[in-house]
């Protein structure tokens, strides 16, 4: 048995020489007798250019221009494939010095001998231009054209944030990203970094001895058209941003408005703010720096990640609350008793729209007491979680104490308290209404990013819905656009308290005894409330708003930062100015805007810490 | 005892060693660079293989010293455990290159697939050493085509086409222990016949296949029976209806990228951005090196990254680039010599396990000599397998290391124990 077949070991032994033989004539017809592959290796270097496309174009609202590409160019080499370089030569030609050259070369050693990497990086056509036509002495560098970011005005620096060279971390995560490359890293450049980015192209040259690109090798056979990003339209006005921007110019704080019926971003300014442009080009390194050091903190955006008290704007938010939960009637009164919590002299509220005309903290003390103190329950421990579980849920649907999903990175969720979040810190059943009354005024605990101030201003200009806030208007060659942000979110709060609540907003600005007179705009129906929150420095002064009272076409926030003075005294004119300069194109009011403009709150900048 | 340098078959063993070694020096050239120069430097991958190759020697050393009745005697419980652990690679595996074959241990990566092939090679070897063992039993069929069958499907699950391919040469065993010649000549014609069917029209294909089938009956048969005519009608209806299920074949059942890489070898497709540019790149490097080459550490092509996996699957190609005809002919006769030796050493063998383990040993080495050298020169369709003993990589260096020292162990005892 064993013998059986033995015969077949000398057919295995004669088919593996066989395929042996064949991989040998192979081996050989490639290496022996085909010149064609010793041609395209030995008489041509090949050299993989890396063909970038340019990065999708932002526009605003009605079509103008913001960020473009500037063709710029690196200087690349490849150290091993530097030969008889006249050192002297090159220094003078692309304009450094022996050290510096010394220097740069060793770091790119250091990189890779085999591969390219940048030498000089961000050189502009007009230097390329004047040493053009040398390179070709210099075996071993050649060019790499890349494009840069170019501002065409100095605003909206916070959305339309910057680009940088990628990180390891990039690179890891996506293959698409090679040292060197560049990526949106805050904004809308980050945001929408994989539709702005395009597709990057691959060209193969054929190089010559004298390190020439003397054309594509194999007739473009190998090449890659690169295809360019989408531009983005975005809902900015242009116009409204430099605007509040030049009125915010020496203030700190921010400026929000937004379309309420859409939820398009009009306006979206923080200050300080910075001209985008620093972070573009060779100098961007030194002007981060000095950005991130500054003590009033330019780079942050305070618009989407402030978290502030919100001040006496949130009685708004319980007004509709409580009428919806149905512990208040609209002809619900109060008398303003200064001994329960602070306030101004004013005449008692008889209804909920005068305790917003003026803004009476007491009648909010009592209006929030009904809400958490419902009497279901002996305990007022029991009973206030009951309440508070119930105005949590509310004040979640009205947009706050969640992160709004706009499209912009790095969203703050501000903080509505819950039940557990007191129980954590008072333990259980050891906190009541008693405990947590201010937030009825909007201090306390609460804390609010000025988006989620704005969005109800939208909310109660809407009476009763808001479409996520955004950015994005459409996109790309086919004017695609986002579904989730064309979706209404509606807060199961009747219209006919929103009605209320908007109509106490008119009277703010319009009726005497309102706090916002200063808000007001000739010929425009302006609504608004005032807040005044206190915190650890001066107060600040906060101003929600929209307009007209009727189908309303922009809603506004302002928050300017310890103004030392309340919402009516700073925050309010600038929103009136605002709303006129979007409303009717232009401010007539040419006094009152140059003093709003010119004139600065005294606003302390907090002291740098000793060490 | 004998004494050990008669004991051992040095043929093997000195093969062996110049592989790995000629191996190694490519791998250096391969990923040489400033940064990277010392030659014991654990950052770079010629480093760190260093140490796999002092893993290797141990782990020879080791299963040298080991008595070569436990491999007989363990055959099905080391295959059953590769199994299970084959399973569990399928849930706990790092995607790498698209495939989930491989498992983190430590900061190590392990590929369980390599040690498939070795205990597959057991497990056959031990089932078909039985004394009851015959092929032209059904029952034996079923056994033999379950133990290639599971680890092949379950190493296939885990998108390694080109390890799954390996157990073809599962085929060396059976047709030397008696398998019909018929069954690889079918697997060749079908072969023939899929190729054929993408590059010419199916009408004409299947008119050639007919005057085959009349050519053999009337010219080469000599006597006609009935049985004749009706098996070769047979044979005829299945080509057929094998050409015409080519495409659908082709276009539902392979992936993608598989596509691509046999259209762009049979020239029906350059799409060479992608498959189409690494053999070529591949071509230019082995085709620059002439017939000298350019010399140790003075490749062009490979070493300005032209090629990608030059070090791991491609690493023929700094032979080629480096060493020229002379160098690559060298090593395509190696790896000739060394599947020659293990066939005539197999033959020697005593036991009919120790036979059956060196055909299989034989087999696995040649399918990965032949599809990886196969791709390299460009004459088969890119498929990642490790060219053994010479890539780069762990996981296989000690795989392939366990499975021919295993094989020289049973030799070095052949006249034991019988």
């Amino acid at each position: 048995m064993s013998r059986q077949y033995s015969n077949r070991a000398g057919i295995v032994k004669a088919f593996l020489i066989i395929i042996a033989a064949i991989f040998v004539v192979r081996v050989a017809s490639l290496q022996l007798f085909d010149r064609r592959y010793r041609d395209l290796a030995e008489k041509q270097a090949l050299r993989n250019v890396t063909q970038y496309p340019a990065r999708g174009l932002i526009y605003d609202r009605n079509g103008s221009l913001l960020v473009y590409n500037e063709a710029v160019y690196d200087l690349m080499v490849i150290p091993r494939m530097i030969k008889d370089l006249d050192t002297a030569a090159f220094c003078k030609a692309v304009g450094i010095s022996r050290e510096e050259f010394e220097a740069k070369l060793t770091a790119c050693r250091k990189y890779s001998s085999y591969s390219a990497s940048a030498f000089m990086k961000q050189i502009s056509k007009e230097e390329y231009g004047s040493w053009q036509n040398q390179l070709y002495r210099f075996k071993g560098f050649y060019i790499q054209k890349r494009t840069l970011r170019i501002y065409d005005k100095p605003i909206a620096a916070h959305v339309l944030g910057y680009i940088g060279e990628v990180n390891n971390n990039d690179i890891e995560r996506d293959s698409y990203y090679k040292q060197g490359d560049y990526i949106g890293k805050s904004g809308l450049e980050k945001q929408y970094e994989e539709l702005l980015r395009g597709i990057k192209g691959r060209k193969v040259m054929h190089v010559d001895v004298h390190n020439r690109e003397i054309g594509s090798y194999q007739n473009g056979h190998f090449d890659s058209v690169p295809v360019e990003g989408s531009n983005l339209y975005t809902t900015l006005d242009a116009r409204l941003q430099e605007y509040a921007e030049q009125l915010m110019a020496n203030k700190r704080g921010c400026v929000v408005a937004i379309e309420p019926s859409t939820g398009e971003v009009l306006t979206l300014a923080s200050a300080p703010a910075y001209d985008p442009n620093l972070l573009v080009g060779r100098k961007r390194g030194d002007n981060y720096k000095r950005l991130q050091e500054d003590l009033a903190k330019p780079l942050f955006n305070r618009a989407l990640q402030a978290q502030y008290p919100p001040g006496s704007i949130f009685k708004v938010a319980q007004a509709v609350t409580a009428l919806q939960m149905g512990v208040i009637t609209p002809s619900t009164g109060f008398v303003c008793d200064k001994s329960l919590v602070g306030c101004h002299n004013h005449p008692s509220a008889r209804s909920v729209q005068e305790a917003i005309k003026m803004s009476c903290n007491p009648y909010f003390y009592h209006v929030y007491k009904r809400i958490i103190q419902q009497g279901k329950f002996r305990s007022s421990a029991k009973d206030s979680q009951y309440g508070l579980t119930q105005w949590h849920d509310y004040m979640l649907r009205l947009g706050f104490g969640q992160r709004l999903p706009l499209d912009l990175p790095n969203v703050n969720k501000g903080n509505i308290p819950d039940t557990a979040y007191y129980n954590r810190w008072y333990g259980r059943d050891g906190w009541a209404f008693s405990t947590i009354y201010s937030n009825s005024i909007g201090q306390g605990e609460v804390e609010v990013v000025p988006i989620q101030m704005v969005n109800l201003a939208c909310i109660v200009a809407n009476r009763g819905y808001y479409c996520t806030p955004h950015l994005l208007r459409y996109y790309g060659p086919d004017s695609l656009q986002r579904q989730e942000f064309l979706e209404h979110h509606e807060t199961g709060i009747s219209r006919q308290w929103f009605d209320i609540a908007a109509h106490g907003m008119y009277d703010v600005v319009h009726e005497p005894g309102g706090t916002a007179h200063k808000a007001s705009v000739p010929g425009i129906a302006v609504c608004g409330k005032t807040g005044t929150a206190q915190n650890a420095g001066d107060d600040h002064s906060v101003f929600i708003a929209f307009a007209p009272l009727d189908n309303p076409v922009i809603a506004v926030a302002v928050y300017v930062e310890n103004a030392r003075g309340g919402g009516g005294s700073w925050a309010a004119p600038i929103a009136g100015l605002i709303i006129e300069k979007y409303i009717n194109g232009e401010v007539k009011r040419k006094d009152f805007e140059k003093h709003y403009r010119e004139v600065a709150p005294c606003q302390k900048l907090p002291l740098p810490r000793r060490h | 005892m004998p004494p050990i340098n008669r004991k051992y078959d040095r043929q093997l063993i000195l093969l062996y060693i110049g592989l790995v070694l000629f191996g190694w020096i490519n791998i250096y050239a391969a990923t040489f660079s400033d940064a990277h120069a010392a030659v014991f430097d654990f950052d770079s991958q010629h480093g760190r293989q260093i140490i796999w190759i002092a893993l290797a020697a141990i782990t020879a050393f080791a299963v040298l010293k080991t008595d070569p009745r436990v491999f007989s005697t363990a055959a099905y419980i080391i295959y059953a455990a590769i199994i299970i652990l084959l399973v569990v690679t399928l849930f706990i595996a790092t995607v790498t290159k698209g495939a989930r074959s491989w498992i983190d241990i430590g900061p190590f990566k392990l590929q369980p697939s390599e040690f498939a092939k070795f205990a597959t090679a057991l497990a056959v070897a031990y089932s078909m050493g039985q004394i009851d063992f015959d092929i032209r039993q059904k029952r034996t069929w079923v056994t033999l085509a379950a133990l290639i069958g599971i680890p092949a499907a379950l190493v296939l699950l885990q998108h390694d086409t080109g390890s799954a391919l390996v157990f073809a040469g599962f085929l060396f065993p059976l047709f030397r222990e008696g398998l019909s010649p018929q069954i690889p000549i079918f697997g060749f014609i079908a072969v023939v016949l899929f190729v054929l069917a993408l590059l010419v029209n199916k009408f004409l294909l299947v008119g050639i296949i007919a005057l085959f089938c009349i050519a053999w009956l009337f010219i080469w048969l000599s006597k006609r029976t009935r049985k004749d005519y009706i098996a070769t009608f047979a044979a005829f209806v299945l080509c057929t209806v094998f050409t015409f299920s080519v495409d659908f074949a082709f276009n539902n059942i392979l992936e993608a990228h598989q596509r691509e890489r046999i259209e762009v070898l049979l020239g029906k497709s350059d799409d060479l951005k992608g498959a189409g540019y690494n053999v070529h790149q591949s071509k230019i490097a082995i085709g620059s090196g002439g017939l000298l080459g350019k010399g140790f550490l003075h490749g062009t092509i490979t070493k300005a990254d032209f090629v990608p996996e030059q070090e791991t699957d491609f690493i023929f190609c700094t032979v080629g680039e480096e060493w020229g005809f002379w160098g690559s002919a060298l090593v395509i006769g190696a790896y000739l010599l060394l599947l020659v030796r293990i066939i005539t050493v197999a033959e020697r063998q005593h036991s009919i396990f120790s036979r059956v383990y060196g055909y299989c040993v034989a087999g696995i080495l040649f399918m990965h000599f032949f599809i990886n050298i196969g791709m390299v020169i460009g004459l088969l369709p890119v498929i990642g397998i490790p060219l053994p003993f010479f890539s780069y990589g762990g996981s296989s260096l000690l795989a392939f290391t366990i499975l021919l020292f295993v094989f020289i162990r049973q030799d070095a005892s052949r006249t034991q124990g019988m």
